[in-house]
């Protein structure tokens, strides 16, 4: 790893300040991603701007029922807490089923947000890849996809999201707040991270001076009733196959209110507004299950090894939304 | 506000503390150095083990501030004011921690080298468990100690022997046992 320069701010804005007038500086939380990257040679900054104790450390109740992730939490924390295991157990559950007991301690929410692909030809600095070398093509199209994407790819990266947290955060709504130069600002969580299209380097719509400060949860009564299913290739410590985060409410037999995102799908937390809008309404049935997730799954597209993903994706919004309903384990 | 820049030549170091096991640690260190390669190159405690080197294999693994953390993973500066305890840290003045009392008397490993790890994790593990803390297999219910629940919380922890069956005893036995960790 080449050698950089450490600075540990203090207050957020002084970070902010910094990263401003350091030439290629990054933020630094807890490291999970950002140190094994930049020992593999995939990034390479200058000075890192550790932002671990400046942003609130805690998870609160704001005035208008809305809960406040600081976003140096660590994931186990957010996973563990009261507030969160009761009003958004999906949102635990992601966390939970993502890397390993040691890592959970680590990451950060902010962190998490702005990881990267485990896409091996990103990682592999002889393949090319448009994400780590701009113009350099793409050797997972072609190449070994059993991990990639079928939802919003193009022909420059096929490439998926790695988190499990940030699918939950797409089905609530989340809200993603951020301070830069001129002050602060809210992203909503669907407009954060971004399709690849040509700029698959260009991966979020944070701009490259501004650092996240919380992640707000807004009050969502319903998401009491929601879950998170994870199909992977070994039982624990694994990247998704394909995802599912859903929230439900069946009110006399019909589907009221759904909230449906998939993971390991696509470039980002793909929140399934298709699918939601066809269960709206509809009768609490595996049959409306099925129909919502076909249409969901219409455009969807395999690059071979990963065609399986277009099959288990309807499969497993099915077997989530049938638990939700209290359906049992549809098949 | 901590400042570690680079001079012209690029090279950057700074004197940094680390409490480790109770005694402070004063190391000249660049910013780029791991907690891990602190411990073992700088601070002479090499029973934490260098594995993967990228965070797949759970044998660096120590405790900060009571929470188990993979220290191939994290920068050495980050932890300066933190407390750190390894392996060496664990018994008590010539006793075996019950842990690692569990590992012999279970065979919980068999070439070792995974094992400093699989003990400070399986401390920060139960500790997690004691507290009430959920898992991917906990799925709303009761918590339950459970083979599965053990095998849910170690899988950051490979063992490239096997020696998983004696591993889950030893973790289960000295769980059951309530001592205190």
């Amino acid at each position: 790893m080449k050698n950089f320069a450490y600075t540990r701010a203090e207050t957020v804005a002084g970070a902010v300040a910094l990263l401003s007038r350091q030439a290629n500086s990054k933020f630094l939380g807890g490291g999970t991603n950002l140190v094994d990257l930049m020992r593999e040679n995939i990034e390479h900054p200058d000075a890192l701007i550790d932002v671990t104790e400046l942003t609130s450390s805690g998870i609160s109740e704001q005035a208008n029922g809305s809960v406040l992730i600081g976003a140096a939490v660590r994931n186990s924390d957010v996973a563990n807490h009261r507030l969160i295991r009761e009003r958004y157990p999906v949102l635990s559950q992601a966390i939970l089923f993502g890397a390993s007991g040691q890592i959970r301690n680590m990451a950060t929410t902010g962190g998490n947000l702005m990881q990267r692909t485990r896409c091996y030809y990103f990682y592999d600095e002889a393949a090319g890849c448009n994400k780590r070398n701009p113009g350099s093509g793409c050797d997972a199209i072609g190449g070994f996809n059993r991990m990639h994407a079928i939802l919003g790819t193009s022909e420059s990266c096929i490439a998926t999201h790695p988190s499990d947290m940030c699918v939950a955060l797409a089905a609530l709504d989340a809200v993603v707040h951020v301070a830069g130069p001129e002050g602060e600002r809210t992203i909503p969580f669907e407009e954060f991270h971004r399709l690849p299209g040509t700029t698959p380097h260009i991966e979020t719509s944070l701009r490259p001076d501004e650092l996240i400060t919380s992640v707000e949860l807004p009050a969502l009564e319903f998401a009491r009733n929601s879950r998170y299913r994870k199909v992977r290739d070994r039982a624990s410590y694994a990247f998704a196959l394909v995802s599912v985060a859903a929230a439900l409410e069946v009110s006399g037999g019909k589907i009221a209110k759904v909230r449906l995102a998939m993971g390991g799908v696509s470039h980002k937390p793909w929140r399934a507004r298709r699918a939601e809008d066809v269960l709206s309404g509809s009768p609490a049935n595996v049959e409306s299950f099925r129909a919502a997730a076909a249409v969901e799954l219409s455009e969807a597209r395999g690059f071979g090894h990963n065609d399986f993903k277009i099959e288990l994706a309807q499969r497993v919004i099915v077997g989530v939304l049938s638990e939700l309903a209290g359906l049992g384990e549809a098949q | 506000m901590t400042e570690l820049e680079l001079d012209v030549a690029g090279h950057c170091t700074a004197q940094i503390t680390l409490r480790i096991n109770g005694e402070n640690h004063t190391l000249e260190l660049e910013p780029r150095v791991s907690l891990l390669d602190a411990l073992r190159e700088r601070a002479g405690l090499t029973g934490t083990k260098k594995g993967c080197n990228q965070g797949a294999c759970g044998a660096c693994t120590v405790l900060v501030n009571g929470r188990r953390t993979l220290s191939c993973l994290a920068l050495a500066v980050q932890f300066e004011g933190k407390e750190i305890t390894t392996i060496e840290g664990l018994a008590d003045e010539g006793t075996l921690h019950p842990l690692q009392a569990a590992f012999i008397e279970d065979d919980g490993f068999q070439c070792g080298y995974c094992t400093p790890g699989q003990i400070c994790s399986a401390v920060g593990m139960i500790r997690e468990f004691r507290e009430g803390m959920p898992s991917a297999v906990t799925n709303g219910g009761p918590l339950e100690f459970s083979d599965e629940e053990i095998k849910e919380r170690m899988s950051g922890n490979l063992c490239r022997c096997g020696a998983y069956v004696g591993i889950c005893d030893a973790i289960r036995g000295t769980f059951q046992s309530g001592a205190a960790l």
